[in-house]
């Protein structure tokens, strides 16, 4: 084989728009998150060591044939309910929630496991029951989703959830779930509302109050939502400028290298800086509702749509709670905040993408 | 068939799936419609909003103190002065256990119980992020001691600081007063005053005195110096520098040495005494005895030492000069002399004749002479001289109430005289619906001769006084009394002159005036009542003696100096111009309880007036005779 040949196939199952959207994305994450470290080469360095580990994952992902992917459901799904149970038991507490596990060699969080392993779960599980979809296989696999759920609500950790509730919602949206139950559904939650309020936690409550008022609170809780929606704001149409960010170089925002990272983003950059970067998303979210569209069979068009939609869901609710529209819930800015883990969950839905457009003709034929 | 069955059914099935991929790009849409319009919302409709927010994040605004200007006597001397001193101050966010570090410290430098307090006073009233003083004025070997040691307290710094010093202390109180510590009442004035602003950083303001009625010369302006700072509030950089603007230095009419002599004449007695420069206001002496030092007041005064003043029968903080209110006794008499003259009462070579005795017409109440068997026949120039009481009786009940009223008050009687200090009273000139509003009674003859001789209603303050005689030693010109003579810009480029227009002239005939001061010059001659006080004087000295009563007597009862408890003696007053012939000076004395004006009050007016006019600095006090008789009033 020669060289060329040899490049050609390291490529083969590499998405190319969608690969072209990711390192956009990417490096835009080295470069804010130098500014978001003041200036500094310690965070983008290891950013950089968690892209390179996940962007491996994701070329192994791409190259693995679908059938295999398909095996690999239930094992990780029953894994990721083990893990969370075992959390629930043994988990350790870190800011008053209980979502790592000690393994010994290293500290995981099995809910971040989930967020791969329930869409699969169901999608695999449509798959197996494609021909003869009744009503109970629905209900069968809103209960696959609703078990996970339960335990990752109850750590608390909201923002899992509803982004896993989310995703697994779009397996059953596009498994062609009837409109009358999705609105009944709908009907269910709002009517359900005051109960889920009462079943809350008080700091949930609280972040939840803060988006109709922050300023009641303005050094305690709505204190994150101010001083984004500041940073935001005082950025203006053209921004303040690469590294000149105020609210940033001055430590006034809070977390600003991981769920607030977009505050720096726009504050440095403006309204262009936002709308340049909501289309890069929009891009990828396309490339993902092309592959959907083109995918062979019914578990990958479930899980490319799950994942596209998944994807699409996580930057909207991330840049909706810097922006100061929803509440404060702990989601990144998909595959620009700093973190290995939703790094790593992102390009392999990614790979799994990619190795859904790049397998449909073996698939085919 | 069941193929066709299920290709068909497979066909359904991607129509179905793709009609939810498009709801699906519908929703992807719908979300980032939302973000668009938020963001645009955010950073183009409301930018400004979120831009003023973000600067009054990052910028802070740090005033910069002024230095407060200095007070000078007329001739350099320094009266209220700004010395750098240095301060320990503790940054609370840098010590965890704020009582240990105290402690610690107390170990190095003496922190008494008192700063203690203080200190927590201070954390009780102040922001968590200013670092507050410990201990204030610390000697050198202290700074020395606590600089060698200071690795051992990161929560403590060395501050060098301006305070306010007295060096007269308690020979200028009364006139300098002293600044406080801003307490809340004076913020809401501050506020209310649209001041507030330039206060910020500023610990002290005035509180009485020259202190405080110059307050808006003295203070200067606030520099502000704009900073840029983090969240946790360090600075990170300067932005802008505006520098403060120092206080105005006032320079005082005051000579301080007259102010020295003046307060060392009264010996041991209570009193006042105002002098004052009959050709333009300026006051050149205001002496308030006992006074007290103004310096511990600077940083709050502790209760015991408050206590001791504020409870010392000698009242202490109380300004006599300003605001004690007396009878003026026998000091009223050439003003009346001038009211008899001008409402034509009498004239001048008109004698009466006086058997130590005056009875209202149809009336058998005896209001008697200060000598008895009285002065035989005697005119207003000799009445003046002896201090005949028996001419004013009659002069004053002939003239009428109205008529003294009238005429008085234009000498300042019953008036604040506006001097430049607050909280001046303004004494008490009766007149008949004055009784009738006080006491709702009509005014009775009996009445009208006290008045006559200064006792009854009559009540004058030594200022009140003093600018009356000064009036009169000026031919009825008179100028409002101040006792700052311009207020100089700090830099000394530009200088403002305070009050050197006569504020009205009372067009008095020469001749009457001429008759009332040669009468007034007489008094310190042969046969006046200060005879003994002017001894020896190269300069006449025009004076009147005066004396107020304490306690009234009964009718018919007799006053015996000696039988009665020395705080219940007659204070004794004099008042003076000299030279007699053309005035440089005027003043008004007043001692408490020293019984007769011309053997206590005329010698204390006798040094200021020898040093004023001679440079004549008086040896040691010498206990002042008594001379029987020919010094009586």
């Amino acid at each position: 084989m020669t060289r060329r040949q040899l490049w050609l196939r390291f490529i083969a199952h590499l998405d190319r728009p969608l690969l072209l959207g990711i390192s956009l994305l990417l490096l835009t994450s080295l470069l804010v998150l130098y500014s978001a470290d003041n200036a500094s080469w310690d965070r983008p360095l290891r950013q950089m060591l968690n892209i390179v580990v996940a962007l491996t994952c994701m070329w192994l992902i791409a190259n693995l044939p679908l059938h295999y992917l398909m095996r690999t459901a239930v094992p990780i799904y029953v894994l990721g309910m083990i893990l969370l149970v075992g959390v629930a038991l043994f988990g350790e507490i870190s800011h008053g929630a209980r979502r790592w596990l000690n393994l010994g060699v290293m500290n995981i969080q099995p809910s971040e496991l989930m967020k791969i392993g329930v869409p699969l779960m169901m999608a695999w599980y449509f798959e197996k029951h494609e021909a003869t979809l009744t009503l109970k296989n629905y209900f069968i696999a809103a209960l696959l989703l609703l078990m996970p759920i339960a335990l990752i609500a109850r750590q608390p950790d909201l923002g899992t959830s509803i982004l896993i509730l989310a995703s697994g919602f779009y397996v059953l949206f596009l498994a062609g779930l009837s409109w009358r139950v999705i609105g009944v559904l709908l009907v269910a939650v709002i009517a359900s509302a005051p109960v889920m309020w009462s079943m809350m936690h008080d700091y949930q409550r609280h972040r939840i109050m803060m988006l109709f008022d922050p300023s009641q609170d303005a050094l305690g809780n709505g204190y994150h939502t101010i001083q984004a929606t500041i940073a935001v704001g005082s950025g203006g149409i053209l921004g303040k400028g690469y590294l000149n960010g105020t609210q940033t170089h001055l430590d006034f925002l809070p977390e600003r290298t991981t769920d607030f990272i977009f505050a720096v983003y726009s504050e440095e950059f403006g309204l262009l800086g936002s709308i340049i970067l909501l289309a890069i998303y929009s891009f990828v979210v396309w490339r993902g509702f092309f592959i959907t569209g083109n995918a062979s069979t019914y578990f990958t068009r479930l899980m490319a749509g799950s994942i596209t939609l998944t994807f699409a869901t996580y930057a909207f609710v991330n840049m909706g709670m810097v922006s100061g529209i929803l509440p404060v819930v702990g989601v990144p800015l998909p595959l620009i905040s700093y973190g290995g883990t939703s790094m790593l969950t992102l390009l392999l839905g990614f790979g799994m993408l990619m190795s859904i457009e790049t397998h449909k003709k073996l698939v085919k034929s | 068939m069941k193929k066709h069955a299920e290709f068909k059914n497979h066909q359904r099935e991607i129509f179905h799936f793709q009609l939810r991929l498009v709801v699906s790009i519908g929703f992807v849409l719908l979300l980032l419609a939302i973000l668009l319009i938020r963001f645009i919302y955010l950073q183009a409709v409301r930018h400004n909003y979120y831009q003023t927010l973000a600067e009054s994040n990052r910028i802070s605004i740090v005033p910069i103190v002024p230095n407060r200007g200095l007070i000078l006597d007329r001739n350099g001397v320094v009266l209220a002065r700004n010395y750098s001193g240095y301060t320990l101050e503790i940054n609370r966010n840098k010590t965890a256990d704020l009582e240990a570090t105290i402690n610690q410290l107390a170990t190095l430098v003496e922190i008494t119980s008192k700063d203690r307090k203080r200190f927590k006073k201070l954390v009780a009233e102040s922001h968590d992020f200013e670092t507050l003083v410990i201990r204030n004025r610390l000697s050198d070997e202290e700074v020395a001691r606590f600089a060698a040691q200071q690795y051992r307290f990161p929560a403590i710094e060395i501050k060098a600081r301006l305070f306010r010093d007295y060096p007269f202390g308690d020979k200028m109180s009364h006139l300098l007063g002293y600044i406080g510590r801003i307490n809340q009442t004076d913020e809401a004035q501050l506020e209310a005053s649209d001041l507030g602003a330039n206060y910020r950083g500023s610990d002290y303001i005035g509180k009485t005195g020259l202190e405080q009625s110059y307050e808006g010369d003295l203070h200067g302006t606030t520099g502000i110096e704009q900073v840029e700072v983090d969240a946790g509030g360090r600075a990170v950089r300067m932005l802008s520098h505006t520098a403060p603007v120092s206080g105005n230095t006032l320079v005082l009419s005051i000579d301080a040495k007259l102010q020295e002599i003046a307060e060392q004449s009264f010996g041991n007695y209570r009193g006042a005494l105002v002098a004052i420069d009959p050709n333009n206001g300026e006051v050149l002496a205001f002496v308030s005895k006992p006074g007290y030092d103004p310096n511990p007041f600077i940083d709050g005064i502790d209760t015991q030492s408050w206590d001791e003043l504020n409870n010392s029968p000698d009242v202490p903080l109380n300004n006599r000069a300003l605001r004690g209110q007396y009878p003026p006794g026998s000091t009223i008499k050439p003003f009346m002399a001038l009211a008899g003259l001008n409402f034509r009462t009498r004239k001048p070579e008109q004698t009466i004749s006086d058997p130590g005795v005056y009875y209202l017409p149809g009336s058998s109440r005896q209001y008697r002479d200060w000598k008895a068997g009285g002065h035989g026949s005697v005119n207003l120039f000799k009445a003046i001289q002896v201090s005949c009481d028996t001419y004013f009786y009659g002069l004053a009940t002939e003239m009428g109430i109205d008529n003294i009223f009238t005429y008085l008050s234009r000498f300042g009687f019953g008036k604040k005289t506006g001097i430049d200090l607050e909280g001046e009273t303004s004494g008490l000139l009766p007149s008949q619906d004055w009784k009738m509003k006080r006491y709702q009674q009509i005014w009775y003859p009996g009445d009208t001769v006290s008045v006559g001789i200064g006792q009854g209603y009559n009540l004058v303050t030594p200022t009140q006084l003093a600018f009356a005689t000064a009036t009169l030693a000026n031919d009825g010109v008179a100028y409002k009394p101040h006792l700052v003579k311009e207020v100089r810009s700090s830099l000394g480029d530009s200088k403002r002159l305070i009050a050197s227009e006569p504020i009205y002239d009372l067009k008095i005939d020469p001749a009457q005036l001429q008759l009332v001061k040669s009468a007034m010059a007489a008094v310190t001659q042969p046969g006046g009542t200060a005879v003994y006080a002017a001894l020896g004087a190269p300069y006449h000295i025009a004076g009147k003696t005066g004396t107020a009563q304490v306690v009234a007597m009964k009718q018919g009862e007799k006053y015996d100096e000696k039988k009665v408890d020395e705080r219940l003696r007659d204070h004794a007053w004099f008042i003076a111009f000299a030279p007699a012939e053309e005035p440089r000076v005027a003043l008004a004395v007043l001692a408490e309880n020293g019984g007769h004006g011309g053997s206590t009050a005329a010698p204390i007016a006798r040094k200021v007036l020898d040093y004023y006019l001679l440079g004549k600095i008086p040896k040691p006090m010498v206990e002042v005779k008594e001379k029987e008789g020919s010094e009586h009033d």
